[in-house]
């Protein structure tokens, strides 16, 4: 798997995601202002401030050249991992359903979160099975997962509800509980916490991030074989 | 300049409203062979300010050991480094921000964070770390109040600059003493990881080549920051009193995603050799940054002030010099390359402008206009006046013959239980969880933090190679009030132990020396003990200095602050997987005591409960003892033989032990003999203070049982691990078993029978700690 992990102005993780990608296969950075996603079989929306987060998080970078491209590629089906401020991007993209809020708590917040998987049949986590608990980090200040009740009706009934935070672990406020969500196709995903930062027992407290990526790696040879 | 201005000198009441005295502004004129003009008097007022020309400081700070093997580049240059190995060098740097924290503590910290970054990538190293030291007064009710409100602006500002550019806030600490209030303390600190070949300087060379600014635009924030709010007291009115916004627009304004472009775009441009020299540009601005540039380089310096991309119309020349508006860096480039330097700057969204040239005048020239055809000379200064010949002045150091500072008023009874002694000191806000803080930090952005907050006494770094750094930074202000020179000595001896902690060995010291007004014979005192003990301390651990940061007039209308000397180390360990943790983490490992362990309450957080005054003096510490324990506690955690390692600090072993509890909440049970208690603490009894007045200290316990139990003093360490690695320590450093780890609760018994009696068992839940330790959530509901 050939990964693309995109770079505006502000990001932050952008290192932190290419060196998870590139424990499962190839990886390379591409520039906001590039649109050219040089044969990623997928690409990861990282984390950080893009364009400062003016406006609104994420609001900015969705018109940069490189995710015109992006969102060509998952209209054709390509996978799409976005991460914190990627999350809040795809979601300003459309690529993505609901929106994130403030924080309940108001406050950028940092802590190692326990997440369920709810929905281990998609790409992003076809290495889990369902019930798994992953131990990943999360840290953010707009975080609090929204969309209207009939939207998040239709989702659960499609399964588009992938992570869900265990109990006693939703800090920001985020409706259900809800962590992580995919497109009603199945090949984009966005999760407020940082699958990238769980790659190393030595950095990230566990490995369990890994996991995400490596169901990415599955997907994308599955479609070959 | 409009004509009018030009032709209108400024005159001697000019120069003392802009900070000067009437016999500095004489030796200016001098100088300059004629009075000067307006704009040269804002630059001399600058560069002669005691923030930038260190003049009551510069003869006690060259007293300062600052050679070592590791270092790579000591002060002068913005940041100082270290040798880490494998070609690499670890630049750090603490600075102070306290001032325009007390004025706006949002603002104020968010430009502390962000100008101690720049230090760090101005000298070419890509910045990996920000750990933060913070002082307030008492949080608690009505009086803290305002408290409060700096505390939590003060910690919004960090983590949002610090957040935002994606450099993890690893550490920290902070106090909370009546002192502080009217003169809160941000002291931030950086680290940044350079190739040890590539590092920059900022000496401006080569005439002819041309000096480009590039970053933010340049507006009217923070004109005269560092003269009229760095280098004065701050009266009542600026911290909350009426006058409050007076001098909130001499506080600058930070923007971290325009420091992040210009942090990336910095690091290209000296990665592709563009660049001769580099400097950021901080107090004083433009004028600080230009006149440093060419005294390092031996050059002159001209600069075209309409070339210089401006944030609103109509600034005066002198505004534009004088600017703090952050975000900015000044470099010097062959007019080859500019091109490219351009180029790159427009790459990263940032602006760039050729402003000027380097030239062999040996002078400061500021100019009008775009080009010499049409520009008129607006200024001109030799670089040696503006940079060398600000006067230096010796301090009067005399011990002051009464107590400076109040006792803080009791918040628990003398003879209290030990249960409830216990319970009062983990809920104290100078030793409760720091956990509201620094969850509101990114400590985990790089992937290098191998320890969190509150996993280890130091924060640990994982470097590519498989080694680690590790970082700490303290000052216990109170204990240096009590005696600036021995306090001094156990600020450096405490952040060499939390290194030790984590089986690191120290390589370079940086400091903040946070004080009062040196003009006045007792501040001059602390300062002068103060570095004497800092020099003594960083001589014995030969950890050097290289580099630091002065912060002076730190009064309010109260009287002035704590001296707070903040010490920052930097250290290695060679392997990271093995770096220490503070906690316990197995049932069954033994518990011990190690080092030479001399508690006594002087000067103690207890004592502080208690309402106590301050001592006169602290006990004597054998440095060569606390090193040599130290040493062993490294060689030991080093190589993986202990299972923790954990410093004794505020609040002495019974905190100690509580705290290694809660980390991973695993009890201990521990087994005290009271006539070794009673040894234990009569090594420092000598100092007054030690329950001497035949009050109790504590219910149920000796007065030297109680010092033992809840004294403080350097060289103690909780340890456990295996019966065999505790035995093999004690054969290096004094190692008194406790007691083992297993349970849900912090058990404390007593045998034998000390003087005082026996002494009552007491047994304290995991939870009981944990929710009194939690006590600072309450600051930020």
């Amino acid at each position: 798997m050939k990964c693309g992990v995109l770079q505006f102005p502000g990001s932050c993780d952008e290192v932190d995601a290419l060196q998870a990608a590139e424990r499962v296969g190839e990886a390379e950075l591409i520039w906001h202002g590039d649109r050219d996603l040089r044969g990623a079989d997928a690409i990861v929306v990282p984390g950080g401030f893009s364009y400062g987060d003016y406006l609104r998080a994420g609001a900015i970078a969705r018109f940069a050249p490189a995710m015109e491209s992006v969102i060509e590629f998952a209209r054709e089906g390509g996978l799409v991992l976005g991460i914190c401020n990627g999350f809040q991007v795809l979601c300003e993209a459309r690529l993505l359903p609901g929106a994130l809020l403030v924080n309940a708590n108001r406050r950028f917040t940092f802590r190692q979160l326990d997440l369920e998987v709810l929905n281990a049949e998609t790409s992003f986590t076809g290495a889990c099975s369902a019930g798994d608990r992953l131990s990943i980090p999360a840290k953010h200040a707009w975080g609090r997962y929204y969309a209207d009740e009939p939207t998040l009706a239709a989702m659960r009934e499609r399964g588009q509800i992938v992570l869900r935070y265990a109990p006693g672990e939703n800090f920001n406020g985020s409706l259900h509980d809800i962590a992580g969500v995919c497109n009603e196709a199945g090949n984009v995903f966005g999760l407020m916490p940082h699958p990238e930062h769980a790659i190393d027992e030595l950095t990230g407290g566990s490995t369990d991030g890994l996991r995400i990526f490596e169901s990415m790696r599955l997907a994308v040879e599955g479609a070959r074989a | 300049m409009p004509p009018e201005a030009s032709q209108t000198l400024p005159t001697l009441q000019d120069a003392l409203a802009l900070g000067l005295t009437a016999q500095e502004y004489e030796l200016v004129c001098e100088k300059q062979g004629a009075p000067p003009n307006v704009l040269e008097l804002a630059m001399y007022s600058l560069l002669w300010s005691e923030h930038c020309a260190y003049k009551h400081s510069k003869k006690l700070l060259r007293t300062l050991p600052t050679e070592g093997r590791h270092v790579v580049m000591g002060p002068g240059e913005n940041a100082g480094a270290v040798d880490v190995g494998n070609g690499l060098a670890c630049a750090f740097k603490v600075e102070s921000h306290n001032h325009p924290s007390a004025v706006e503590p949002f603002q104020g910290a968010a430009t502390g964070v962000g100008g101690i970054l720049r230090d760090i990538f101005a000298i070419g190293a890509r910045p990996i770390a920000v750990l933060d030291s913070l002082r307030f007064g008492e949080p608690a009710g009505e009086a803290g109040t305002r408290t409060r409100y700096l505390l939590d602006g003060a910690v919004s500002g960090i983590g949002h600059y610090g957040n935002s550019i994606g450099v993890p806030t690893i550490g920290g600490e902070v106090y909370f003493e009546g002192p502080y209030e009217h003169n809160c303390l941000v002291n931030a600190m950086a680290l940044g990881l350079a190739e040890r070949e590539r590092l920059m300087s900022a000496a401006a060379a080569g005439p002819g080549n041309v000096l480009v600014l590039f970053g933010a635009s340049t507006g009217r924030d923070g004109i005269g920051g560092a003269s009229v709010l760095a280098s004065a007291e701050l009266d009542h009115a600026d911290t909350g009193g009426e006058g409050e916004s007076d001098k909130r627009p001499t506080v600058q304004v930070g923007d971290p995603f325009e420091e992040k472009k210009l942090l990336e775009c910095s690091l290209e441009l000296l990665q592709r050799n563009l660049l001769v020299s580099l400097q950021d540009l901080g107090a004083a601005g433009l004028t600080s940054s230009a006149a440093e540039m060419a005294s390092k380089g031996e050059v002159g310096i001209e600069i075209y002030v309409d070339r210089i991309p401006l944030r609103e119309a109509g600034m005066e020349p002198f505004e534009v010099m004088v600017s703090e508006s952050q975000e900015r860096m000044l470099c010097v480039v062959e007019p080859a390359k500019v091109d490219a330097v351009l180029a790159l700057c427009e790459k990263w969204e940032v602006n760039g402008a050729a402003i000027g040239a380097v030239t062999d005048s040996q002078q400061v020239r500021v100019l009008s206009g775009s080009d010499p055809g049409s520009s008129e000379l607006l200024g001109e200064m030799p670089v040696r006046a503006l940079v060398d010949d600000c006067p230096l002045y010796d301090i009067h150091p005399q011990k002051p013959s009464a107590p400076i500072y109040e006792p803080a008023p009791a918040t628990l009874a003398p003879g209290s239980g030990a249960e409830e002694t216990l319970l009062a000191l983990l809920a104290c806000p100078n030793i409760a969880s720091r956990r509201p803080l620094f969850e509101q930090y990114d400590a985990i952005v790089q992937s290098r933090t191998v320890r969190r907050p509150e996993q280890a006494d130091a924060a640990v770094l994982a470097l590519a190679d498989g080694t680690a750094l590790a970082v700490s930074i303290d000052c216990n202000g109170r204990r240096v009030a009590a005696d600036p020179y021995r306090g001094t000595i156990a600020t450096v001896l405490e952040c060499a132990a939390n290194l030790a902690c984590v089986g690191a060995e120290p390589l370079g010291t940086t400091n903040n020396l946070n004080f009062g007004n040196p003009e006045k014979s007792h501040i001059a005192w602390q300062l002068s003990e103060s570095v004497r003990g800092l020099g003594e301390a960083c001589r014995a651990l030969q950890a050097p200095i290289v580099g630091g940061n002065v912060s002076l007039y730190n009064e309010g209308a109260t009287g002035p602050i704590y001296p707070t000397p903040v010490i920052g180390m930097v250290g290695r360990l060679a392997d990271a997987r093995l770096a220490g943790r503070l906690g316990f983490q197995r049932a069954g490992d033994e518990i011990a005591l190690a080092g030479p362990f001399a508690p006594s309450l002087a000067a103690s957080e207890l004592e502080k409960l208690h309402g106590r005054e301050l001592p006169d003096g602290l006990a004597q510490i054998d440095v060569e003892a606390v090193r040599a324990a130290q040493a062993a506690v490294r060689d030991a955690v080093a190589v993986g033989a202990l299972s923790s390692a954990h410093d004794i600090a505020e609040g002495g072993l019974a905190v100690a032990l509580a705290e290694c509890c809660l980390e991973r909440g695993l009890g201990a049970r521990a087994e005290l003999d009271a006539a070794w208690l009673e040894t234990l603490a009569d090594a420092a009894t000598s100092v007054p203070g030690d329950g001497d007045s035949g009050e109790r200290v504590v219910a149920g316990l000796s007065a030297r049982a109680s010092a033992a139990l809840f004294g403080e003093g350097s060289g103690g360490f909780i340890v456990s691990g295996a019966a065999a690695a505790l035995g093999e320590l004690g054969e290096r450093v004094p190692v008194r078993r406790l007691g083992a780890v297993g349970g849900d609760a912090l058990a404390l018994s007593f045998t034998g029978a000390g003087e005082g009696g026996d002494g009552e068992p007491f047994e304290l839940a995991i939870d009981a700690l944990r929710r009194a330790h939690a006590s600072l959530g309450e600051l930020f509901a």
